[in-house]
């Protein structure tokens, strides 16, 4: 069970993630989007979106750190537990409430605005949902680990960077530390399901737009040419195998 | 010295009748698709008026285009890079629905559904957007030949400005003082063009060929950024597709030789296509420019003279094909522009160096003489009356010369010169050289003018050198097996996995004929899943039997599909994309010679 858990399943998500962006870009350019509403509703848009995106920027940026860098390179540079847990806490905690605040605006207004709703596809829909319970349990693993100590031992915070973190750094040097994160509370537990979930769809939802985050801007020139021997006209792929010779 | 060469176009407003056939037929070739339903790559404006989408020259407001910064280098209007990377969630200057127009159908089925009733049922508009009844309140031309009245005073952002701000209350007061033209509008191709400068993904591109400018549909992802950033608001958001989309000069015409479908079936001819070859080196010198006034004559002095040894040599070292330069001797728009320079430029001061240029219209001066009496074909007359009517030459100078008259009160003489100079010889009467003198111009060169802008034949309105044999079998509308042989047929299916559009790329006239087809067989009006198959009256040719417009007939089996969409495609198909008709190469009547030559 643990193995299924914290090995099969992860695995099977990260190779779909990659797999299904390789897919996606192979095939679908077209649909790769971010598929914005704001023709129809600017107005909660405005708000909601700016939140959400630099809440979950911060998120993001927090899962890095508490993810990726190890415990001992922060201890090296001699910062200690209690400061570093109260630094990621706050940090936590801010860009949490900006992100769940702007998605539910994001939410309701999906709900209540008739032409966005209709323009929300099913897979949105499942996305939406995973992606919420996947935030919904961070938060509350945040808050409720953290500042209340569930989980922990002898009264201490669960310290994730001694569980959470080696596990799933353990999944990129491909020797999975199943126990790491069998031992982990339930809330880590079901947030690191839900985040392999959401992985295993990113590819066929409109989070691909992630990727395509358009920092090349920043140093390209403004107006782009392009030649028309580039790009082929129009949509028609260029035949293969043979070409009328009468031309 | 960078030679570049730039399919460009001019329209001669003195003859447009606003019979709205360039939107139309446009529409029906390039935007009559689920998620383009309020966009129109051609529209025409009454002017005065306040256009669309609405008041969309107020960049004070809409911030488009470009600007000058404190240092007097060129920068985006609404802000660099960073700026727009910061604001890439939520744009801040995107015009919403409401500011084109909600789009509408009506529920015609119940006219033939209704139960027998006392009153006559009614068709009631539902919207194309949320499929909803709705209040219609607004269109692309709701203003149409509101001109000069009451309802546009208040809103036309050109009226408002400073230079006419005490005119427009002039012209409420005076009502014979008003005039009204129509101005037909398509993206400007900009040499400079902004909205490609905006596009963070760097999907919108210019091909080095042309210079036309395009939006690559596989790398736009939908920041919508070029939309707040082009000033004439010509790029369009498919809210469908969730990518943008643009005019595209037609470019599968142009590249085998045939005009676009705006100009191709353009009623009054007033529309001339040809080449002109740029330094493109100066471009950003020239956009530069720091007097507004100054930026007509900045564009002008780009543009290089085709007829030059040192320029054909340049332009054969720069690889353009020796045919194009030809063209581009023969091209009347270098002829407008800078040999007769009767064309300006629209709206100059946004600094995008568009690629559209006009024709000023003289009718409102000449229809002032005519209701006074006079002779309406007298120069003396109509010198006269350009110099009194100020309010309609200064509309004009606001809108194509950054408010700066003279260069209109230019143009408008050599309209009325031309007009009393052929009246003599039409008339029979000795021609009075001294007509082109007083204007600058010689007999000959006035001659040809006329020629040019009253008599000119098909091939001389459009000279188009067609793209190049060696490139023609990836040409767009060479497709000489027949489109339907297209492996798979996606896009019948309606919306794909992910949302509409989503899926390989469909040919654009496999595209064009699903379209049709699936239109004039469905029933439903904007079924939100699968807008791409509804019944839209604008489309049904009358040969067709869509379910749902007409009761099911006794035998509802024999109503095949096939059949009704293969109709459908070939008789609306009049200068769209489909079937074999564009694979001619000539560049002759792909329209059915309608065009009596
Ligand atoms: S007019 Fe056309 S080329 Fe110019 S900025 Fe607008 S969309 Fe771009
Ligand atoms: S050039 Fe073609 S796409 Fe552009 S406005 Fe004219 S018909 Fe429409």
């Amino acid at each position: 069970m643990k193995t299924l858990l914290w090995v099969i399943v992860p695995y099977v998500c990260l190779v779909t993630f990659v797999l299904g962006h390789w897919w996606r870009y192979r095939f679908d350019k077209f649909g790769w989007t971010t598929r914005s509403s704001q023709l129809y509703e600017s107005r909660l848009l405005r708000l909601g979106s700016p939140l959400f995106h630099f809440g979950i920027l911060g998120v993001v940026a927090g899962h890095i750190i508490g993810l990726v860098i190890p415990e001992s390179w922060t201890d090296a540079l001699g910062i200690s537990e209690t400061a570093y847990h109260w630094v990621a806490l706050v940090g936590g905690i801010a860009s949490g409430v900006l992100t769940v605040v702007g998605m539910a605006i994001l939410i309701y207004r999906r709900r209540t605005t008739g032409p966005v709703f209709s323009a929300t596809t099913p897979m949105d829909k499942v996305m939406y949902a995973v992606l919420g319970t996947v935030i919904v349990l961070g938060m509350w693993n945040t808050i409720a680990s953290s500042l209340f100590g569930l989980g922990g031992v002898d009264g201490d915070a669960y310290n994730y960077r001694e569980g959470v973190s080696l596990w799933f750094r353990s999944i990129f040097e491909l020797r999975p530390d199943v126990d790491a994160m069998a031992g982990a509370p339930l809330g880590f537990q079901l947030h690191a399901l839900g985040a392999c979930a959401l992985f295993a769809l990113w590819p066929f939802t409109r989070l691909v737009h992630v990727f395509s985050a358009p920092v090349g801007y920043l140093t390209r020139p403004y107006i782009v040419y392009r030649t028309r021997d580039a790009s082929p006209a129009g949509s028609r792929p260029p035949r293969r195998g043979w070409e009328k010779v009468d031309v | 010295m960078k030679v570049m060469a730039q399919m460009a176009m001019v329209m001669n407003l003195d003859k447009c009748i606003g019979c709205h056939t360039c939107s139309v037929t446009c529409k029906q070739a390039w935007t009559n698709r689920a998620g383009t339903e309020y966009v129109w790559f051609n529209n025409v404006e009454t002017r005065p008026g306040q256009g669309y989408p609405r008041r969309y020259e107020d960049q004070e407001e809409w911030q488009g285009g470009w600007t000058l910064n404190r240092r007097g280098r060129l920068a985006l209007k609404a802000g660099g890079r960073f700026r727009k990377l910061l604001t890439i969630f939520s744009n801040p200057k995107m015009p919403g629905i409401s500011d084109y127009y909600e789009p509408w159908t009506y529920d015609y089925a119940t006219l033939t559904d209704a139960p027998a009733q006392e009153h006559t049922p009614v068709a009631r508009p539902k919207s194309l957007i949320s499929g909803n009844d709705m209040a219609i309140k607004w269109s692309a031309n709701w203003d149409d030949n509101l001109g000069g009245s009451e309802a546009t005073f208040a809103h036309d952002p050109i009226l408002q400005k400073a230079s006419l701000n005490n005119a427009a209350t002039k012209v409420k007061r005076s009502f014979e003082e008003t005039f009204m033209f129509y101005l037909p509008r398509i993206c400007e191709h900009c040499l400079n063009p902004s909205c490609a400068a905006s596009c963070p993904s760097g999907a919108i591109y210019k091909r080095s060929e042309d210079g036309i400018v395009l939006v690559d549909q596989d790398r736009c992802r939908g920041w919508r950024m070029c939309v707040s950033g082009c000033p004439y608001k010509k790029v369009y958001f498919n809210h469908r597709t969730g990518k943008a989309e643009k005019c595209t000069f037609c470019f599968p015409r142009i590249e085998v030789g045939i005009p676009t479908v705006c100009s191709e079936t353009c009623v009054g001819r007033l529309r001339y296509i040809g080449l002109v070859l740029y330094d493109a080196d100066r471009v950003l010198e020239a956009a530069s420019t720091p007097d507004d006034h100054d930026l007509y004559e900045a564009q002008r002095s780009v543009f290089l003279d085709p007829n030059d040894p040192d320029v054909v040599r340049e332009a054969e070292r720069a690889g353009i094909p020796h045919d194009w330069v030809i063209a581009a001797q023969r091209s009347p728009i270098h002829a407008l522009i800078n040999t007769f320079k009767v064309a300006l430029p629209l709206h100059p001061e946004y600094r995008t160096m568009p690629m559209v240029w006009y024709i000023p219209p003289l009718s409102p001066v000449v229809d002032a003489v005519a209701e006074t009496g006079e002779d309406a074909e007298d120069q003396r007359n109509l010198f006269a009356a350009i110099d009194a009517l100020r309010i309609p030459v200064e509309y004009l100078a606001e809108l194509f010369t950054a408010g700066d008259v003279a260069p209109v009160d230019a143009v408008l003489r050599k309209l009325a010169a031309m007009r009393s100079y052929m009246r003599d010889i039409n008339l029979g009467r000795d021609a009075d050289a001294s007509i082109p003198e007083g204007v600058g111009m010689t007999e000959e060169q006035m001659y040809d003018m006329y020629r040019l802008l009253a008599l000119a034949k098909y091939d001389e309105r459009y000279v188009i050198p067609p793209a190049h044999a060696e490139q023609a079998h990836s040409l767009e509308e060479l497709a000489t097996e027949c489109a339907l042989d297209y492996e798979g047929g996606p896009g019948m299916g309606g919306a794909g996995l992910f949302g509409e559009g989503s899926g390989p790329n469909v040919p654009i006239a496999v595209e064009n004929f699903q379209m049709l087809a699936n239109r004039q067989t469905s029933d439903t009006m904007a079924s939100p899943g699968d807008k791409g198959a509804r019944v839209n009256l604008l489309n049904w040719d009358g040969k067709g039997t869509p379910q749902g417009l007409f009761p099911p007939p006794p035998d509802a089996g024999v109503s095949a599909g096939s059949t009704t969409s293969g109709e459908g495609s070939t008789t609306s198909g009049e200068g769209s994309t489909t079937g074999g008709e564009g694979s001619t190469t000539s560049g002759e009547g792909s329209t059915g010679g309608a065009d009596p030559k």
